[in-house]
């Protein structure tokens, strides 16, 4: 009875997960520019993949409960997976929506761009020197 | 009990599927950074579909490989992102 | 003389949890525990100027404690509730974007490293840039509040909630 409901909590998480994934692929195809695709491919696929190696964490720990000492190397290298994605995902973003915004990348529909006052000059700055370069 | 091998192969082709909708916004992305982002959701999807390999195999050094594969195509967006970024490093 | 107890420490953790299941001394073998001190000892002579630098706030385990409510109670409710935004602005398209700054009131890096991290996995939000010397985050808004904008500035309870308390509770 316990393996059942265990296994049923297996296949929604893995439901969960892959739906997040799908919802970040067609986030990419949808959205009009860098930053809001941003939104869609890190949130989305940060919040799949916890719950896909949330799924796995569970397997091993009932393979550890049946008396498998695979089960444990299994659930703690997958936690170690897991703090690998969520450590290192959000930062690649910031790094990526940076590097957007000082190569000269607009936000398409901005309301208010409160970094333009900030990035302007140099972007200014490094067309001029590109410029007297040629 | 269904078996878990099953399940796995199947969830595996739906990230295929993910992963062919990331690839199209690496081929049509009009700026660099759209293609950069594409790559990124591309390699966090290849990490949990590797995990899922390991535990489709009872392999553990999958789930191994998939670790420093996560840290180094961090250092690897790392340094795409500084590069378009320009000025000294 | 404490930042490289503390590197070797943290080295040997993570050394033990990569190498479960290796032997019958517990779950691991004689030779890779010795194994594991000597080379947790090098890394942490070689790195301990750069992992602890004359903070030693967050030895204390009781901000461990906090980090960890904190991770899972509001954390991850803000977390669920960000895909569900997302969803629902994949599929209607309803979207109108701008960058703001906020002020947060926070000195360490280690506070403005973790509410960056936090803004960009939570509801509508993504930190895109920061000013070092005035510790000023620049922040993607994916559906801009117009009545609440100050010039380009909003207070910070608007974009992230009660998130600052709770960097400030455990950083500070």
């Amino acid at each position: 009875m316990l393996g059942l409901i265990i296994d049923i909590i297996v296949y929604i998480f893995l439901i969960i997960g892959v739906f997040f994934s799908f919802l970040a692929g067609f986030g990419l195809l949808r959205f009009p520019d860098v930053y809001t695709r941003l939104h869609a491919g890190t949130k989305c696929t940060t919040f799949g993949s916890i719950f896909i190696t949330g799924s796995v964490i569970i397997l091993g720990l009932k393979m550890w409960y049946l008396g498998s000492a695979d089960g444990s190397v299994l659930a703690i290298h997958t936690a170690g997976a897991l703090i690998a994605i969520l450590l290192t995902n959000p930062t690649g973003a910031h790094a990526i929506a940076r590097a957007a915004h000082k190569s000269g990348v607009k936000p398409v529909g901005a309301v208010v761009d409160g970094l333009d006052k900030v990035n302007g000059k140099t972007i200014k700055y490094q067309k001029e020197k590109m410029e007297e370069k040629k | 009990m269904i078996d878990y091998f099953n399940v796995y192969i199947i969830v595996l082709i739906a990230l295929l599927i993910c992963v062919i909708l990331a690839i199209i916004r690496v081929v049509l992305g009009p700026t660099a950074p759209d293609r950069i982002v594409g790559l990124d959701t591309i390699n966090t999807i290849v990490i949990s579909s590797m995990v899922i390999f390991g535990a489709a195999f009872r392999e553990i050094i999958y789930i191994d490989v998939a670790i420093v594969y996560a840290l180094l195509s961090f250092i690897s967006t790392l340094f795409i992102a500084k590069y378009l970024e320009g000025g000294d490093f | 003389m404490i930042a490289f107890i503390v590197t070797s420490i943290l080295c040997f953790v993570i050394y033990l949890l990569l190498t479960t299941g290796s032997g019958t001394f517990g779950l691991w073998s004689l030779e890779e525990i010795l194994l594991g001190i000597i080379l947790s000892l090098i890394t942490g002579f070689i790195t301990r100027k750069i992992f602890i630098k004359k903070d030693f706030r967050m030895l204390n385990p009781i901000r461990w404690l906090i980090f960890l409510v904190y991770i899972i109670g509001p954390f991850f409710i803000g977390m669920a509730k960000s895909n569900i935004d997302v969803a629902y602005r994949v599929i209607t398209g309803k979207i109108n974007p701008g960058i703001v700054k906020i002020t947060p009131d926070l000195k360490t890096d280690l506070g403005i490293t973790l509410l960056a991290n936090s803004i960009t996995l939570t509801p509508g939000t993504l930190s895109v840039d920061i000013d070092e010397e005035k510790n000023n985050l620049y922040i993607h808004w994916i559906n801009v509040d117009e009545k609440k904008l100050k010039g380009d500035t909003v207070e910070t309870k608007y974009v992230c909630g009660n998130f600052e308390k709770w960097v400030r509770r455990i950083t500070e």
